[in-house]
């Protein structure tokens, strides 16, 4: 089996793959990154049959966690494989911090954390504000410090979807892209290398300052979000809150007492950008 | 013939330092230790947990309690609260007391 270490803000993974490609994918993607001696977790991309390792190649992800119902991708989407497999085992298995399935950027030491529905713009919001003078922390995962109530990046390659890529393509960092991957379950996928400078601070937290739940498609509007909201938005939004018992719960309620919270509607990325801007000058 | 009057009803609510409360806004987060479960209630609950503290109390006397505090007909909240005990008892957040008679 081909095999690739990768480090991910405190996450470390082993991938393992029946097929050299998508190993020298990630290799080349993730080269910035560090590369771990002890994984956190492992991931498999594994031939669904033997038969399937040459002909039609499908991938079947596997690891430590696993959905038993997981449809089998591919060989072209195997990279998509790798990511959809790393966060699995992050959403399933993390222990170490509250997640929210949540967005990042930073700046000045503080965070503005974007959450919201697949489509909402969450993703593509923070790799244009991390070209444009903030901190890129994530995409896909906020990682809550139970104890100092602190945001911890977790830079793993952006997922742009559909209209996303070519936007992003014409203004994007140092514009390092994977593969265009097409007829995935979500449309077309391509992954994009967040700035190298993100990946070199990916061990410096952030105080979370400004809570945003973006919707993509609507006149630009801003609405004060209540607590007792975004509490529900946020148990929904995080994938261990649960698991996590009594440490879940505190870190969660810190978060809603002392980050101000806001649903933003847009309709195009200069919008979006005007109204976090507007916002984020507001604070205290 | 003899008319038995309808025995009242006692509750404990689960010890203070076994849960957590959150209020925010319009709700408030009640966090239950033992069972890892946050409730999430609207006022009057707050403060019947609030008014029965530790004691074993019924109805009518957390009624007397909260009319210290709130402007509330006896007669109504008595059976409002009632409502509201027997929901906290199937949640595991107050016990119901036996054998205590009035």
């Amino acid at each position: 089996m081909h095999e690739f270490r990768v480090k991910v803000g405190p996450a470390a993974f082993r991938i393992g793959s029946a097929w050299r490609k998508p190993i020298a994918q990630l290799a080349e993607l993730y080269s910035d990154y560090p590369t771990p001696d002890i994984p956190d977790f492992t991931v498999r991309l594994e031939a669904t049959s033997l038969f399937r390792r040459f002909v039609r190649p499908s991938v079947a992800i596997n690891g430590d966690y696993m959905l038993p119902d997981a449809a089998p991708l591919p060989l072209e989407q195997s990279l998509l494989a790798a990511e959809m497999g790393m966060n699995l085992q992050m959403a399933l298995g993390w222990r170490r911090h509250l997640i929210l399935h949540a967005s990042a950027v930073e700046k000045d030491g503080r965070a503005l954390i974007m959450t919201g529905a697949s489509g909402s713009g969450k993703s593509t919001l923070s790799a244009m504000l991390g070209n444009k003078g903030w901190r890129f922390m994530g995409d896909e995962f906020v990682l809550l410090d139970v104890l100092t109530g602190e945001a911890v990046p977790f830079p793993r390659l952006v997922s742009l979807k559909n209209e996303a890529i070519g936007a992003m393509q014409a203004t994007a960092f140092d514009g390092r892209f994977g593969p265009l991957l097409t007829g995935t379950p979500k449309g077309s996928i391509c992954h994009l290398v967040p700035p190298k400078s993100a990946v070199a601070a990916m061990h410096i937290p952030a105080k979370p300052a400004l809570l945003l739940f973006p919707q993509y498609g609507y006149e630009p509007a801003i609405r004060e979000v209540p607590p007792e909201e975004t509490f529900m938005r946020l148990t929904q939004a995080s994938t261990n809150y649960v698991a996590l018992g009594e440490a879940g719960f505190t870190s969660l309620t810190r978060f809603i007492r002392s980050v101000p919270a806001r649903s933003i509607d847009y309709s195009s990325g200069f919008e979006a950008e005007s109204l976090v801007e507007r916002l984020w000058s507001q604070l205290a | 013939m003899h008319m038995a009057l309808p025995r009242r009803t006692f509750y404990r609510a689960e010890a203070a330092n076994e849960r957590l409360i959150e209020p925010l806004d319009a709700m408030t987060l009640v966090y239950q230790r033992r069972s890892g479960i946050t409730h999430i209630v609207a006022e009057p609950v707050p403060e019947i947990l609030a008014a029965m503290g530790e004691d074993v109390v019924d109805a009518n006397t957390i009624a007397e309690r909260l009319a210290l505090d709130f402007d509330l007909d006896l007669s109504e909240a008595e059976a409002v609260i009632t409502a509201r005990l027997e929901e906290l008892a199937s949640l595991g957040l107050v016990e119901k007391v036996p054998g205590k008679d009035a």
